[in-house]
Formats: structure tokens, C-alpha cells, sequence
């Protein structure tokens, strides 16, 4: 029999997050700082229209790029939080998660050998996707010493005369990393100069911490050139709705809502009336949420540090990123003995990327005495190691 | 030093934390809030001088438990007492230990009572007995507690399980 499979799928490597989830589901009462989603639920006015739009019987599809009524609100929210104009009819399409607009985007965009800017640590999907479209990943490894922002020298020695996309990922999962207002502006003049086009991977953009998210697309000459990717699961703890957006060009959005039609027909129906409940009046509970955050964030870098952990400060989405290295191990080392050991599960920062070695992904999208409990496991433990 | 509007954010910031969760120590608010642990205890302590802070009761769901408790919620017609309005008999009523609750209340009714009692006959004795014969009352219509599903904003049936995977990206 011949080989059923594709060379390219057959290439890509698993996930290292999907590898460790593994391990963590074979141990008994493990917990966990590991999670990527919030521990809220779905606030219950956004629920119950959901609801209300079954019994309604709104049980059919929608239009491909998404209801009406949702990319008008999706309109409405982008220029009142963020500035940013875009126009309900063209410049919009409702897609399954930020994750499908990820993958549409990159694949409307590339042609094979297209090179793709990717920062990392990062989202664990950017890669993947780009191969999967034929394009060709080149990584930019963020560091520590500039708190895991991008810097304009960076996006200069990466650049080639093939560049054709930067993904911005940013408030940034696993690093909880930011970048303000002039430190974009200096990574949107090399993208002029460079003739290149970004993705901006804006899913955590309400969970900022003592400033506002800034989009890229709100500089002068950006929005012609950038693809904004957004979605209901981080800011209105709506994962399981699977529910996101991306707004552009018009041209772009296009060819993306092409691939879609074909791909998925349209975003859950259910899911996009309970979205626009969410945008109308969900202001109340992201707010309420990102206090919940901000509270703990605060306690969870004050905890690592006093552990010992060098840990910078986080201003966005809902993880830490701490320094694991004078303990002498190694991520991957780290995490499984502290599973073994402690029963604690976090994620390795190499899951996000190489040079994510040395350090943890911690997520705070727990409640502070859940985290009270995994800290004290963790203390035990780095103090085991870092003794002598 | 802080400003009185520092101050006034601190203050706000803590009464929206301990309103949920009183268990939180002055050094796990300061640490959550950005302050230090003295700014925190003064301003709590200066609440609970003010009375913005009246006490830290804890939240019980008694059915959980062997005690038998009774929970009632009485309607009360008065007379308004010239010079005094409803405060005079308002106090008479909220004196008694057995009364959990009163509400000043808009509408076809006075006041709202909350009485809770260790047996109806309890709860019976004290409405017949006590506060229906108040010269100002006019009525009472009492109604009993049959399950409380949520008290200040918690919910008490059943726990809630984290539904969430044990790691996600």
C-alpha cells in the first residue's frame, strides 16, 4: 500500500504542550497552574442569549463571513476600544476561534516559499500554520533581558528580500509580554520600509494591566497592510464557543472568506448570537475579570520572587513567565519533576518555542486560594533545589 | 504619601476585594492591590472606624448542616410615628436578636423583616407575640424560606467543579 500521508503533516512536529499534557493526565489528583482559558464562566446574560437563540430556533447557518448584527457590534467595539475603523460589509469575517483566523490568514497571504516572521515564544500555532500553507518559517527569538518585546533590530536581521508577513503576537501567551504605543512605532517603520504585512494576534488585548492595548493597525499606513485577529474566548471567557474574528483590508479578508466557505461554511450560530450579547453589554464583566487578573498577577510575581525566581513583570493576558534557571534544570526537567514530585502542573517555556528553555509558563486564571495551594508545592520545591 | 484620590481608590479596591473573600489577610491585599501591607491595614482600619465596614460575618448554609434553623421573611404595615417616621419603629423591631434583617421597603408594604428562628413555632411565637401587637404595626404576612439557592452572590447548591483540561496552550 502506498503512504496514505502528507510529507508536510507527516513533518510537522506535535506539540510539545500536547506531549506534556499527556504526562499530566496519567497523574492522579495533579493540579494545575497550566491552563490557557479562564477560570470564569461564560458570564450568564451571554450564556442565556444563546439559549434564547435556540429556543428562537436560530439553528441554521449564517451568512459565511458571520451575522450581520455581530460585524456591526464587532465594528462598533474595535472603534470604541481600540480606535480602530473598519467597515461591517467587507472588512470583517466571523471565524471558529482566533485560531482559524490565524490559519485563512496566513494561507490567503502565502505563496510557497513566502518567508513568515514569527516571535517566539509564542502561541504554539503561527508555525505549523505557515508550513501548512506553504510558507516558510523564519523565528525571531525574543529575550529575556528586553521582557520578551520585539525590538526593530530584531525584525532588521530577520528580514529578507522574501519577508512577506510579521505575526505581532502580542499581549503575548506563554510571556505575558506587551508592547506600548512607541514600541510599536518603531517596529512599524521597518515594516514601511520593508514592504511587509503582519498578522496581529490580538486575543488578549483586554487583558492589559495599567495601560491600554494598543493595536498596530491604529498607526498611519498600517491598516492597509495588517490583518487584526481578535475573538470572544479570552476577554469574555468564551473558549468553548469558539468564537473569534479578523478584520483587515478588504482584499484580504476576501480571499480569507473564501477558503472559510469552504472550509467551515460559517461560525456556530449559537455561539455568534451569544457574541453579540457579549460586545453589547459584556463591558461590565471584562472589566470585572481583569481586576480578578490584575490581583493576582501581582501576587503571583510577588510569590515567584520571594521564592527566588527572576521574574519580570507581566502587563498582559493572564500567565507569568519566571526564570527557572538557577535551579539547574532544565524546562522540560523542571516541569515533569515538579508534576512527579509535587503533583503541580505548569508548562515548559520550550513548548513555545526553543529558546523558551530556562523558563515556565504559570498561568493565574485561578482563583487566589488555588494558587495559594500550587504556590506553596512550588516554594517546596524550588527550595529543594536551589539549597546549597 | 497618599492622595485623597490614591486613598479613595485603595479604599474602593479593598471593599470590592473583602466583599467576596473577608478571609483576605492586609498582606495579600497589599501585595494584589499594589500597596504596601500598612496602607491597607490603615484603611481598613479606618473603614471599620467609619462603619463602612460593620463586620465580617461568614457565609453559612446552615441546611448543610444537623442545626435546624428557620428563615422567614415578614411583611410589615406600620404607622409612621410623627417627628420620627419609620426610624422609631424601625429600631423597635430591629432590636430583637432573633430579627436577622430590616428593610425599609417602597410599595404595598413597610418594612421587610427577616427573622431567623430555630423552629416555626419559634418564628410563630415571636410574630404573634412580639411584633404584631406593636402598637404601630398595622399587619404582618409572613413567609417562610423553603431553600436558598444564593446568598450574596454565592451560590449554595452544589460545588462547582473546574471543567477546565489540566493544560491547554
Amino acid at each position: 500500500m502506498r503512504n496514505p500521508l502528507s510529507r508536510t503533516v507527516t513533518e510537522i512536529q506535535p506539540s510539545g504542550i500536547r506531549k506534556f499534557f499527556d504526562i499530566v493526565t496519567e497523574m492522579k489528583d495533579a493540579i494545575s497552574l497550566g491552563v490557557g482559558e479562564p477560570d470564569f464562566e461564560t458570564p450568564w446574560h451571554i450564556r442565556e442569549e444563546g439559549i434564547y437563540s435556540l429556543e428562537k430556533g436560530k439553528t441554521h447557518y449564517t451568512s459565511n463571513s458571520g451575522l450581520k448584527e455581530l460585524k456591526e457590534e464587532i465594528c462598533h467595539y474595535l472603534k470604541r476600544r481600540f480606535q480602530l475603523d473598519y467597515q461591517p460589509a467587507k472588512e470583517v469575517i466571523v471565524t471558529v476561534g482566533g485560531s482559524e483566523a490565524i490559519d485563512i490568514g496566513l494561507r490567503a497571504m502565502l505563496d510557497p516559499g513566502d518567508e513568515v516572521l514569527i516571535p517566539q515564544p509564542s502561541y504554539v500555532s503561527y508555525l505549523p500554520c505557515v508550513t501548512l500553507a506553504g510558507g516558510k518559517p523564519v523565528v525571531i527569538e525574543l529575550k529575556a533581558e528586553n521582557d520578551f518585546k520585539l525590538t526593530r533590530q530584531e525584525v532588521l536581521d530577520a528580514v529578507t528580500d522574501r519577508t512577506k508577513v510579521l505575526i505581532m503576537p502580542f499581549p503575548n501567551n506563554p510571556t505575558g509580554s506587551i508592547m506600548t504605543r512607541e514600541e510599536l512605532r518603531e517596529i512599524v517603520e521597518v515594516v514601511l520600509e520593508k514592504d511587509i504585512f503582519v498578522i496581529s494576534d490580538e486575543i488578549y488585548s483586554e487583558l492589559t494591566y495599567g495601560s491600554r492595548h494598543v493595536s498596530i493597525a491604529e498607526f498611519p499606513g498600517m491598516k492597509e497592510r495588517t490583518i487584526v485577529i481578535n475573538g470572544f474566548s479570552k476577554s469574555y471567557a468564551m473558549t468553548g464557543w469558539r468564537l473569534g474574528y479578523a478584520v483587515g483590508p478588504e482584499e484580504i479578508i476576501e480571499q480569507m472568506v473564501k477558503i472559510h466557505q469552504f472550509a467551515i461554511m460559517c461560525a456556530p450560530t449559537t455561539s455568534q448570537y451569544a457574541a453579540v450579547e457579549a460586545l453589547r453589554s459584556g463591558d461590565g464583566d471584562v472589566a470585572m475579570m481583569c481586576e480578578a487578573y490584575d490581583g493576582r498577577r501581582r501576587f503571583l510575581v510577588r510569590a515567584l520572587r520571594d521564592m527566588g525566581l527572576e521574574c519580570f513583570e507581566p502587563f498582559g493576558a493572564f500567565y507569568v513567565f519566571p526564570c527557572i534557571k538557577r535551579t539547574g534544570m532544565t524546562s522540560e526537567e523542571f516541569a515533569n519533576r515538579l508534576l512527579s514530585e509535587e503533583k503541580l502542573a505548569v508548562v515548559p517555556g520550550t513548548a513555545f518555542g526553543s529558546c523558551g528553555e530556562g523558563f515556565l509558563r504559570i498561568s493565574y486564571a485561578y482563583s487566589i486560594e488555588n494558587l495559594k495551594i500550587a504556590l506553596e508545592r512550588m516554594e517546596r520545591f524550588v527550595r529543594k533545589y536551589t539549597a546549597e | 504619601m497618599q492622595t485623597e484620590t490614591g486613598k479613595e481608590k485603595l479604599r474602593e479596591a479593598i471593599l470590592t476585594a473583602i466583599d467576596k473573600n473577608a478571609k483576605l489577610s492586609a498582606r495579600d491585599l497589599s501585595v494584589m492591590l499594589g500597596f504596601t501591607e500598612e496602607e491597607v491595614a490603615a484603611a481598613v482600619a479606618e473603614m471599620e472606624a467609619d462603619s463602612v465596614i460593620c463586620g465580617y460575618p461568614t457565609l453559612i448554609d446552615w441546611d448543610k448542616t444537623d442545626r435546624e434553623r428557620v428563615t422567614a421573611l415578614i411583611e410589615v404595615k406600620v404607622t409612621p410615628q410623627r417627628g420620627q417616621g419609620f426610624d422609631k419603629i424601625a429600631e423597635r423591631i430591629y432590636k430583637f436578636d432573633e430579627v436577622e434583617s430590616v428593610y425599609l421597603m417602597s410599595g404595598g408594604f413597610d418594612l421587610t423583616v427577616i427573622i431567623d428562628g430555630k423552629s416555626m413555632r419559634e418564628v410563630a411565637n415571636f410574630v404573634s407575640g412580639k411584633l404584631a401587637p406593636m402598637e404601630a404595626v398595622l399587619s404582618t404576612a409572613t413567609h417562610f424560606v423553603l431553600k436558598k439557592y444564593k446568598e450574596h452572590g454565592i451560590t449554595l447548591t452544589g460545588e462547582v467543579e473546574d471543567e477546565r483540561m489540566l493544560i491547554t496552550p
